[in-house]
């Protein structure tokens, strides 16, 4: 009714007189004021910054640090965004940690729901990632996003490692080596260097590459943090070394004018 | 039955003279007619046993379980109609989740069979619900050590140290009570909790019946878990021997 | 001076270096390239495998055609995250469409869903560039291209994606003999179908930086589906 013309006051079914075009005005479509959008989730608040997620030969590994950013305020310092999934997937979040641990919170509900059923299905990455990409994206359909970029790591159904990468928007791909947030301009070029069109790395050739993008990010990212955590998932096992941190090397500093 | 031809036992919603409430009494018949249903709660945690009686040969093994579990740390045990008691199981379920949603922890059990009773007792009042068919038992264990509590259709709960409801339920409280289950870990109550199943099951009226054994305790790190395999197999064993020895004594005297 | 930032969507200026706010702009541009040709009895799609934001690439690794079935192949760009969404439903209708008649959809049949779906998102769009080909009910080739609401026109050749003004008119004047005088023309073969793609995204990539890393070239004849991955470019 919203969108009908008041076409019907000027020509009732039951005219009494001829239909006079000349006398016939068109009042624009009737429509009323609709209600505001919402203007919730606009701006992320207390933030992470990047997830810096690879493969290796037998599984995944996914790095972020502890800090919590309140705009430039480093706020939170040793808060984690990594997370167990179940024995099978683990992920990484970059952005707004409020919706990190709405997500978290829902995610672990899912999990319980699934071991009370005991039905021997288990959620592998790939249906987690999936997952993900739909609730994101329906959530950005409704100009209430959460502010996110998700890094899920795990082992597919054939057991080959899987990475995928979700944003807010619902943009979802998988790749051998993900990295969200400020790290996609610093660490990508590193990982790329030392993985593209090369045999898998071995556990400590990842783990190693993967310090040296976190000390890379510390260095160059003014949201970055020393302290950090590595998820390590192979067949069977998840690791998560909780007590890291960049060892920085600040000798450079006295060459620099400004802090002889 | 006295109520027969009264007019009294058509709603829940209406008193007999004498004061009782006779669709919660007939629900209360629908438990007694199921398959019995243990729970022992000892020092370092419960065990579950369930009496399932299989009434058509051609159903699959294990499919029908009577024992549930609501959330990693709670287990649930019904007696009664089945269907009801999948129904009662989600809704403790939604509890569970809705608990940790609001407080993220788990739920005190205690405060479960509180939800779950009142639930059950809200479907006493109306004249357009009828009660639960079923009786359930919930357990876990946590900060407060090992809890066991049972709920029957009228709403009513306790917390209990041994229980058992459905058809054979006074022979297996006869039983329960030789133990002192406080004293007893659950590896031992295991075992003893299938042999008084095997014990209470009456092969003349139920000819085929599965058990079903659940645990919860310090061993599972405060989880609740059907049983291991094995563990099923040792009980399954034992409670066969000490049946035979029984019936060996008894031809000896 | 506007910052790389501020040219983006999402990002406003108030004055100039005054505070900026930050508002949810709901569609991203993930570039991609995507080319089909029809034949008599074939048909040729083909698409880069570059899915890039901005300046960085998410992946070298990442097609943008998806099968719809044993002849229809759909090429689809620009906001990624509206292209999963759009073929996830796709396939569920196509799916849907299977089980209430109990056959596969023709590419036709195909084409018209996508418009009736598309269109059905006027007033809050796919924002995406769609090239759908396949063999039609008498095994001949036809490729139809779409706008994001759901305008559709079938056709011999087309091109969709960031790289798509650069090629088409190429191949309106090496496919449709556009503006060329006295020429007879001579029937497609899909020897000569493919080398013309691998030059146009050739082409393509030297000038467009949202399409490069590879171009993956699918072949439908009667006999089946057949796939090529050709390199390009990785800068």
């Amino acid at each position: 009714m919203r969108f009908t013309t008041s076409t019907m006051d000027l020509m009732p079914l039951q005219a009494s007189q001829p239909f006079d075009p000349s006398k016939y005005r068109y009042t624009g479509p009737n429509v009323q004021p609709r209600q505001l959008p919402n203007t919730r989730s606009q701006a992320p608040i207390t933030t992470g910054t990047s997830v810096i997620g690879l493969q290796f030969d037998g599984g995944v590994m996914i790095a972020a640090d502890k800090l919590g950013s309140y705009g430039s305020l480093a706020r939170y310092q040793n808060i984690g965004r990594l997370m167990r999934v179940n024995d099978h997937v683990i992920l990484g979040c970059t952005g707004d940690y409020a919706d990190f641990q709405f997500l978290r919170d829902i995610i672990d509900q899912k999990m319980i729901d699934e071991e009370c059923l005991d039905d021997g299905i288990v959620t592998r990455a790939p249906a987690l990632h999936c997952w993900l990409t739909r609730v994101l994206y329906n959530r950005r359909s409704r100009f209430d996003p959460l502010w996110t970029t998700f890094v899920v790591g795990g082992l597919d159904d054939d057991g080959k490692p899987f990475l995928g990468f979700v944003d807010k928007l619902g943009t979802a791909y998988t790749a051998p080596q993900i990295v969200s947030g400020m790290g996609g301009h610093l660490a990508t070029p590193l990982l790329r260097e030392k993985m593209d069109g090369q045999p898998p790395l071995s556990e400590a050739a990842a783990r190693e590459l993967l310090i040296r993008c976190m000390t890379v990010c510390y260095y160059r990212d003014c949201r970055a943090f020393s302290k950090f955590q590595i998820a390590t998932l192979k067949a069977g096992s998840i690791k998560i070394e909780d007590d890291l941190e960049v060892k920085g090397d600040w000798e450079v500093a006295h060459f620099s004018k400004e802090h002889a | 039955m006295s109520s027969i031809g009264t007019g009294y036992d058509l709603s829940a919603s209406q008193f007999s003279p004498d004061g009782r409430v006779f669709q919660v009494e007939y629900a209360q018949k629908a438990v007694e007619n199921s398959g019995t249903v243990i729970g022992l709660r000892g020092k370092d945690g419960v065990v579950f046993a369930v009496e399932k009686i299989i009434t058509s040969k051609l159903f699959e093994q294990s499919t029908n379980k009577r024992i549930f579990t609501v959330d990693r740390h709670v287990g649930l045990a019904v007696a009664g109609l089945i269907a009801d008691a999948r129904a009662l199981a989600e809704t403790a379920r939604t509890e569970a989740s809705n608990y940790r949603a609001d407080y993220s922890a788990p739920i005190p059990v205690r405060h479960l069979a509180d939800r779950l009773g009142m639930y059950l007792h809200a479907y006493t009042l109306y004249s357009f619900v009828r009660p639960f068919g079923c009786s359930v038992m919930m357990a876990a264990y946590g900060e407060d050590g090992p809890e066991l509590f049972m709920a029957d259709p009228s709403g009513v709960h306790f917390g209990y140290y041994g229980c058992s409801i459905g058809k054979a339920r006074q022979s297996a409280k006869t039983e329960i009570e030789k133990l002192k289950t406080s004293e007893l870990t659950c590896a031992e109550l295991i075992k003893e909790a299938a042999k008084i199943i095997y014990v209470i099951h009456d092969e003349v009226k139920d000819k085929e019946f599965e058990l079903e054994l659940s645990w919860v305790g310090e061993h599972t790190g405060g989880r609740h878990q059907l049983v291991p395999k094995d563990v099923h197999e040792a009980a399954e064993r034992y409670a066969k021997a000490a049946l035979e020895e029984d019936s060996d004594s008894d031809e000896a005297m | 001076m506007m910052s790389v930032q501020t040219m983006q969507p999402g990002a406003r200026e108030t004055a100039a270096g005054g505070p900026r706010q930050r508002y949810f702009y709901p569609y991203a541009d993930n570039g991609g390239t995507v080319v089909a040709i029809a034949g008599d009895d074939f048909v040729v799609v083909a698409s880069d495998t570059r899915l890039s934001s901005g300046y960085s690439i998410y992946t070298r690794d990442q097609k943008k055609t998806f099968q719809l079935s044993e002849r229809t192949i759909l090429g689809s760009t620009g906001c990624w995250c509206d292209v999963l969404t759009m073929t996830k439903v796709l396939r569920a209708r196509m799916q849907m469409y299977r089980h209430e008649h109990n056959k596969a959809m023709s590419t036709g049949a195909v084409a018209q869903l996508l418009s009736t779906m598309l269109y059905h998102k006027r007033f809050f769009p796919y924002y995406v560039s769609n090239v759908l080909a396949g063999l039609d009910e008498n095994g001949k080739g036809i490729v139809y291209h779409y706008d994001p609401v759901g305008h559709h026109d079938p056709g011999k050749c087309y091109t969709g994606g960031s790289g798509g003004a650069l090629i088409q008119p190429l191949l309106d004047n090496q496919i449709n003999y556009k503006n060329q005088e006295n020429v007879t023309p001579e029937p497609l073969t899909v020897k000569k179908t493919v080398s013309i793609i691998k030059d146009v995204f050739t082409s393509a990539c030297e000038r467009d930086i949202y399409t490069g890393d590879a171009v993956a070239i699918q072949v439908i004849t009667k006999d089946g589906i057949t796939e090529e991955l050709f390199p390009l470019r990785r800068d």
